[in-house]
């Protein structure tokens, strides 16, 4: 009898959470597929008349931006992501196969930066930012993205460890360089390393929304969180349109978890405890 | 010479834009500059008096408070959810999904979401009336005693997932064999959770309460999307930035800047004096 009771509450209190987790998800769901007229006069729990009526999402498409948006957002995480492997490998590879003067210091730095909070700092990195010439543009989304990324340069040092050094060995033996030792022994090693940055680091730039917001002005070049944002203004009377714009931008992100969940469960695990 | 060069960009990145800007900040943080102005005049520590003393500033750590005070509501449910998923469920991977995808959506969209949720009349509204508690029904946003219980709850709603998710691993990590053995002695659910699960996950759990600290003073994107920091909603860096941006007080939002700064190294150090390091080693 105990054990009835105690699985009910279980239940009964995963059913609350998840309702509590889902329900304001899904009241924006079925309101992307209202018409404005609908929207203002049905109530939020009523279904749309025509679930196949997708001109929120035309309008969210065309008139939003948001093609642009995810197309800004295509370059900036390509380029972001290609640097930030480069850039965490590098020093990753120097950190952990050589020993060479400011080693220490080297590693110190960037461990205090992990501390440095990012969004405050901006009231001065602006100003680094103006003066390299690269307000309102993309390099700068790229560059701040690239170079505020300790996390992946731990996980990069981690991973490196338990690759054995006797591989290296053996490519210098056959007579490679250095660079020739990091491009082919290094980095096709660190495979796991870089899908797990991929992941977590994708996501993030995806998800990004202050920076964007601080440095791009022209609506050209918006990446998608802020061209959504952009939707409170010209659409503020127009629930249905900013809805699904809500729900396009969701959809990549709920398929990429869908479909590599374990992957990502195991990149937050990681990242986020530093 | 080798390893310089491969520590050369990353090295040059991480100076130019943090070590630099947090020098620029200290620089900036004792003068009266605009951001625009060729001159900076010298002000000495005017700006932080300013920041300890003007009500308005204080308000907003007044404002973290409510933060504070959600995120421990956020590790009591996700450790609450953790323990519960760790043993035999039903549907594990659907309900561990369910709580975590939240973390993943937009900032944007979770503002927009919850916008949307609690307008009046809205889907929260609704709700609460299907149910009979129509009483508790408020201006969710637009009564400034309620606006930053709604703004916390939101927080809660989105970060639960990732304490949730760390928990569950730190858990998971306690071989199963000796849950069995327990078992096997006569250890109860109770039993399991008091002495295999919580010691298993202390270390986690500590950190995740200090972390919470200066993740309180930090919070931004869901009141700024949500309500612009209006109405009584103004978190510590919603109105740095807006001292930086748009008031043009630069020198004294350098100023906030550095407090929150200085605020979040005590709280590293004291963390790493009460939780040793088990997994922050880079050598």
């Amino acid at each position: 009898m105990r054990q009835i009771v105690i699985s009910a509450v279980k239940y009964a209190s995963l059913v609350v959470a998840s309702v509590m987790m889902l329900l304001p998800v899904a009241l924006i769901i079925t309101g992307s597929f209202k018409t404005n007229q609908e929207f203002l006069t049905t109530g939020p729990f009523d279904a749309p008349e025509n679930w196949l009526n997708l001109s929120n999402y035309a309008t969210a498409f065309t008139r939003g931006g948001m093609l642009l948006g995810f197309a800004n957002t295509a370059i900036i995480l390509v380029a972001a992501i290609t640097g930030t492997i480069l850039i965490g490998a590098a020093a990753a590879y120097a950190i952990d196969r050589f020993t060479f003067r400011g080693r220490t210091a080297t590693l110190a730095l960037f461990l205090l930066a992990t501390l440095v909070p990012a969004v405050t700092t901006q009231v001065a990195t602006f100003q680094v930012v103006k003066a390299l010439g690269l307000y309102n543009s993309q390099g700068a989304l790229i560059v701040l993205f690239m170079g505020t990324d300790i996390i992946s340069i731990y996980i990069f040092v981690q991973f490196m460890r338990s690759i054995p050094r006797s591989l290296d060995e053996a490519a210098k033996i056959d007579g490679a360089g250095h660079l020739r030792i990091f491009l082919q022994v290094i980095l096709p090693n660190l495979k796991p390393a870089i899908a797990t940055v991929i992941i977590i680091k994708g996501i993030a730039i995806y998800n990004e929304f202050y920076i964007p917001f601080l440095y791009i002005t022209n609506p050209d070049l918006r990446p998608i969180s802020t061209s959504l944002f952009a939707f409170k203004g010209p659409f503020g009377a127009q629930w249905e349109v900013i809805s699904a714009g809500v729900v396009i931008t969701i959809i990549p992100i709920l398929v990429l978890f869908l479909a590599l969940q374990r992957y990502v469960y195991n990149g937050f695990t990681s990242g986020a405890t530093k | 010479m080798v390893p310089y060069l491969f520590v050369l960009a990353p090295i040059a990145l991480l100076v130019t834009f943090t070590y630099v800007p947090v020098a620029n900040m200290f620089a900036y943080s004792v003068t009266d500059w605009d951001g625009l102005d060729r001159v900076k005049n010298f002000v000495g520590l005017a700006n932080y008096v300013d920041v300890f003393t003007e009500p308005d500033n204080l308000r907003v750590f007044v404002v973290s408070l409510y933060y504070l005070g959600a995120s421990f509501v956020q590790m009591a449910l996700a450790l609450y959810f953790a323990t519960v998923l760790s043993f035999r469920v039903r549907l594990k991977n659907l309900w561990k999904g369910i709580l975590f995808f939240p973390y993943l959506i937009n900032g944007v969209a979770i503002g927009l979401i919850f916008l949307n949720f609690i307008r009046p009349g809205g889907g929260l509204d609704s709700a609460l009336l299907a149910v009979g508690l129509e009483s508790v029904i408020r201006q969710w946003t637009g009564d400034p005693e309620v606006i930053n219980y709604t703004l916390a709850a939101v927080s809660v709603w989105r970060y639960m997932g990732l304490n949730f998710v760390m928990f569950l691993g730190a858990i998971a990590s306690v071989p199963g064999e000796i849950y069995e053995a327990a078992e096997l002695d006569g250890a109860n659910r109770w039993h399991q959770f008091r002495h295999l699960i919580l010691p298993s996950i202390k270390p986690i759990v500590g950190l995740s309460f200090i972390l919470a600290i200066s993740g309180s003073l930090s919070v931004f994107e869901v009141p700024y999307i949500m309500t612009n920091g209006g109405n009584g909603s103004e978190t510590f860096v919603i109105r740095t930035i807006k001292m930086a941006f748009e008031n043009n007080k630069v020198g004294l939002a350098s100023a906030m800047a550095v407090v929150l700064l200085a605020i979040v190294l005590v709280v590293t150090c004291v963390q790493r004096r009460l939780v040793p390091e088990e997994k922050v080693d880079l050598t």
